[in-house]
């Protein structure tokens, strides 16, 4: 992955201002997301593959450093290089259906 | 604040979004050819399609003071029938004369498989033959890394492309880096959804400073917003970035990029 090079003229802020930014709206996704684990929990039946992957993917959220985002999407992404011969179906799930 | 919206499907708004859009400063907006949400059967229909580009909406746009402009293909979604393809392929040259054409696009790959290759390839060889920019529309989801990084061959592979006259649209955090790297423009597409949010383009932008990257709404008959690509100049204000800065993203940007086509007029040059 390419080095990241900072926006010049991005202003400096302190982890307060951040938070003062953007604490209610990672407070509420936050909320949301554990009430859809809970909500799973209610339900029937096994994890997915989309379960899967979301369940691999709480642990690098509390990583150390930057670039969650990336390592998560990397995460759900078809690893292969090749491309395939025919699919299916036109549309994406969001996780790679291949994860363990 | 002006901007200028670089890629949005307009056949499938409504005059309200015209208006708000409008109203939100936006200057121009360019609608490459996409998917309909369903698969056409014969190239009539891309025909009558590529005239609704390049005839209607225009002056649909033009009620509301909007120049409109358009890039044409058959969308990956819809090259998996490699007959199809190449019926609606041998139909574009006759459009390309069309004063509003931009070039080739959305071209690119859905669930990479090799018949969506062969056809992106034949795109890329028009393009190149008819000298045409190129925006290339990346997979969604699990598929856009693995797609990101095959398009990405396949141009350099052609030998004649130059990078600077791509831009490769729907980028997230593990692909612009890579886009970018190889010469690249990056389009960061804002839906609600899926893609990025206006957070998380800002993110990106703070991160990854570039004068290649735009940003899209990408608006179209799905779950999408056609003024996304203002929230995130609205987001970029809350942070401190200068009114200058913004205004070289979302106007400054694309009419750089949009001007190496010479159908492209920069509005604020047609307004003085």
């Amino acid at each position: 992955m390419s080095s990241p090079h900072p926006l010049s003229g991005t202003p400096p802020r302190s982890r307060e201002q951040v938070a003062e930014l953007h604490f209610m709206d990672a407070r509420y996704k936050l909320l949301d997301l554990a009430a859809f684990l809970d909500r799973l929990e209610r339900a029937s039946g096994g994890d997915d593959h989309r379960i899967r992957g979301l369940r691999q993917a709480l642990p690098l959220l509390l990583e150390k450093g930057d670039g969650r985002v990336a390592k998560i999407l990397s995460l759900w992404s078809d690893p292969s290089a090749a491309p395939i011969e025919k699919s299916d179906t036109k549309a994406a799930t969001g996780v790679w259906p291949g994860i363990k | 604040m002006r901007y200028i919206e670089p890629h949005g499907h307009m056949v499938s708004r409504t005059t309200d979004d015209y208006q708000a859009m409008t109203m939100a400063g936006c200057a121009a907006i360019c609608e490459p050819a996409f998917w309909a949400g369903f698969d056409r059967k014969s190239a009539d229909g891309f025909y009558d399609y590529f005239c609704q580009l390049t005839q209607h909406e225009p002056k649909r746009a033009a009620k509301f003071g909007l120049p409109h402009y358009c890039w044409l293909c058959i969308n990956p979604k819809e090259s998996e029938d490699v007959a199809l393809a190449n019926d609606v392929l041998a139909l574009i040259p006759q459009f390309l004369k069309s004063p509003t054409v931009l070039g080739i696009g959305e071209i690119g790959l859905n669930k990479n498989t090799r018949n969506e290759m062969k056809i992106l390839e034949q795109h890329i060889e028009l393009a190149v033959k008819y000298d045409q920019l190129i925006l290339v529309h990346t997979p969604h989801l699990e598929d856009k890394r693995k797609g990101t990084r095959l398009i990405m061959d396949a141009l350099k592979a052609n030998g004649v492309v130059k990078p600077e006259r791509v831009i490769i649209d729907h980028v997230e955090e593990h692909t612009i880096g890579e886009v970018l790297d190889a010469g690249f423009w990056a389009g960061i597409t804002l839906y609600p959804e899926s893609k990025a949010t206006p957070v998380r383009a800002v993110d990106m932008l703070e991160n990854f400073a570039s004068q290649r990257v735009w940003l899209n709404s990408a608006c179209d008959w799905g779950v999408s917003d056609p003024i996304a690509v203002p929230k995130a100049a609205q987001e970029m204000r809350r942070r401190g970035h200068s009114a200058a800065a913004i205004d070289s993203l979302v106007y400054g940007n694309p009419v750089r990029f949009l001007s190496q086509c010479p159908n492209f007029k920069d509005p604020a040059a047609l307004k003085s």
